[in-house]
């Protein structure tokens, strides 16, 4: 079923009786030609391209719990593509592309809002990184605009231009970022997927890989074998536990993420703003909470939560850029668990199995990323070559050099 | 988190630094044969898992000592700490 304004107002007269779910519950079949391990955005992307843009069938998504309920149901929902590095930007930028085009693409309602994204800087030396950041961005096709004092104070009077330590000299602005609608995405995809035929098999963690003379047969499930031709594992935040069942080691550490949200507030932050002088990032969601975020809480771990010290950091960022945030609430906070490699940049890749592919190791930015990743996954899953924008996210820059050190920290806990 | 340091005490975690996978203790032989895959094993690869794991902790606004922490991973629960300098020992090193 599409949906259109015409199908809204139709239901609205018929009482609302002609919806169908948005995606079958299909059973597992004995094989697929593909299958994708992860339910999450990535994983959802993937297969939603790989059905539409590469017109593959025969394709399952397996899902331990429910999808869309890791990462991108707990992220701060933020798309930008301002990157600096040769490795990223042509993905990010590429990410950004498709999801201006997404809501018309998959048919859903993702609430796509470019509202911009404006990075502030501090002090002189910033004003020339970011300058230089922007460059790169309007090199790559980006949009990036180098805002001064003035135009940063015209759009939001209430910061604290005059901080003592941090005063605010100014702004690197990219007005194509904002935010979505983060569980949309996932919704979106799945039922974009499900329309062309793919299995989205929830509740079936996938407990093993049965593997021949190094390539890969099929998955061993909570549910039973399902054989496979070709498998691409998206479970960012457990990679390390799902690829050790094939005993592989990866460049990376899992870390809790945590992020905020206040009590709604009317309107008063109309895009996406960051502190350059602490890791603080905040938006306004439409229904008027501000959504903040910080650093990692610096150690491994599997919870989805954090501690005190972490939320102390942050909400000093939030007072030190804008001290009337001081009156608001914090009304919930939640963590999430990041794939941290060990450069910081994602992984889209082979492996040393035959048919078993890999995508993981997001860090901090999964979530813009996800079209691009899953539009890149599946091109390297259908065509066995990388995408033309995701050549650098390979396994062995690591041991050849080729770090995309883009911040220069990775997993490091006190380079944050 | 609370860290119950074996000289020290309970102390909150805040006053440590965080290194990671407490097999960075184990650094590699240069002069062996295959030390640069040792080497990249040892610099990027971890075995991350979820449960219990060995860390390393260094008491930076405390007596600088660096520790070996068995934490769990899901619960966030600490079950042994102990000096890395005597884990080292025990290991047969810095005799």
């Amino acid at each position: 079923m599409r949906y259109s304004g015409f199908r809204v107002i139709r239901e609205a007269l018929t009482g609302h009786k002609g919806w169908t779910p948005a995606w079958r519950n299909p059973e597992p079949q004995p094989a697929y030609d593909y299958i994708i391990v992860g339910g999450g955005g990535h994983g959802l992307a993937t297969a939603y391209y790989l059905a539409k843009e590469y017109k593959q069938a025969r394709i399952a998504l397996l899902e331990k719990g429910w999808i869309g309920g890791g990462n991108v149901g707990r992220n701060t929902t933020i798309i930008r593509s301002n990157y600096l590095l040769d490795g990223n930007e042509p993905f990010y930028e590429f990410s950004l592309k498709l999801w201006e085009g997404l809501e018309q693409d998959f048919n859903y309602n993702a609430m796509v809002s470019q509202r911009g994204i404006l990075n502030l800087f501090h002090t002189d030396a910033q004003r020339d990184a970011y300058t230089r950041r922007g460059n790169a961005m309007i090199m790559h096709g980006a949009d990036a605009q180098l805002l001064t004092k003035e135009d940063v104070r015209a759009l939001y009077p209430f910061l604290n231009f005059d901080n003592a330590r941090f005063p605010i000299k100014g702004g690197l602005a990219q007005k194509r970022g904002g935010t979505v609608r983060h569980d949309a995405v996932a919704w979106g995809y799945a039922r974009g997927a499900d329309m062309r035929g793919v299995d989205i098999i929830q509740n079936c963690e996938v407990t093993g890989f049965r593997t021949e003379n190094g390539k890969v047969l099929g998955v061993e499930t909570s549910r039973g074998y399902i054989g496979a031709k070709k498998v691409g594992v998206a479970v960012a935040g457990s990679s390390s536990r799902v690829m050790d069942k094939v005993h592989m080691r990866l460049p990376m550490e899992s870390h809790v993420l945590q992020a905020f949200v206040s009590e709604g507030l009317k309107p008063v932050i109309d895009g996406v703003m960051t502190f350059g002088a602490g890791h603080f990032y905040v938006s306004q969601s439409d229904k008027g909470g501000l959504v903040f975020g910080g650093d990692i809480d610096g150690y491994n771990s599997y919870a989805q939560r954090g501690n005190l010290p972490v939320v102390e950091d942050v909400c000093e960022g939030g007072m030190a850029l804008m001290p009337m945030v001081g009156r608001a609430r914090l009304l919930r906070m939640w963590g999430g668990i990041m794939d941290m490699s060990m450069d910081g940049s994602p992984i889209i890749d082979r492996t040393g199995i035959d048919g078993l592919y890999f995508n993981g190791g997001w860090c901090y930015g999964g979530f813009k990323a996800t079209p691009a990743s899953g539009f890149c996954f599946a091109h390297l899953l259908a065509t066995d070559t990388p995408h033309k924008t995701a050549t650098a996210y390979r396994f062995d820059r690591f041991a050849k050099g080729l770090m995309i050190d883009e911040k220069g920290q990775g997993a490091q806990p006190n380079l944050h | 988190m609370i860290i119950n340091h074996p000289l020290l005490g309970p102390r909150d975690s805040q006053e440590f630094v965080y290194l990671g996978d407490a097999a960075l203790m184990n650094r590699p032989d240069g002069m062996a044969e295959g030390a640069l895959a040792a080497f990249i094993d040892f610099a990027y690869l971890r075995d991350n898992p979820a449960g219990l794991h060995r860390e390393l902790w260094y008491h930076e606004q405390g007596d600088r000592s660096w520790l070996v922490v068995t934490r769990n991973t899901v619960t966030h629960e600490i079950t042994t700490v102990e000096l890395a300098r005597d884990v080292a020992r025990k290991a047969g090193r810095s005799k």
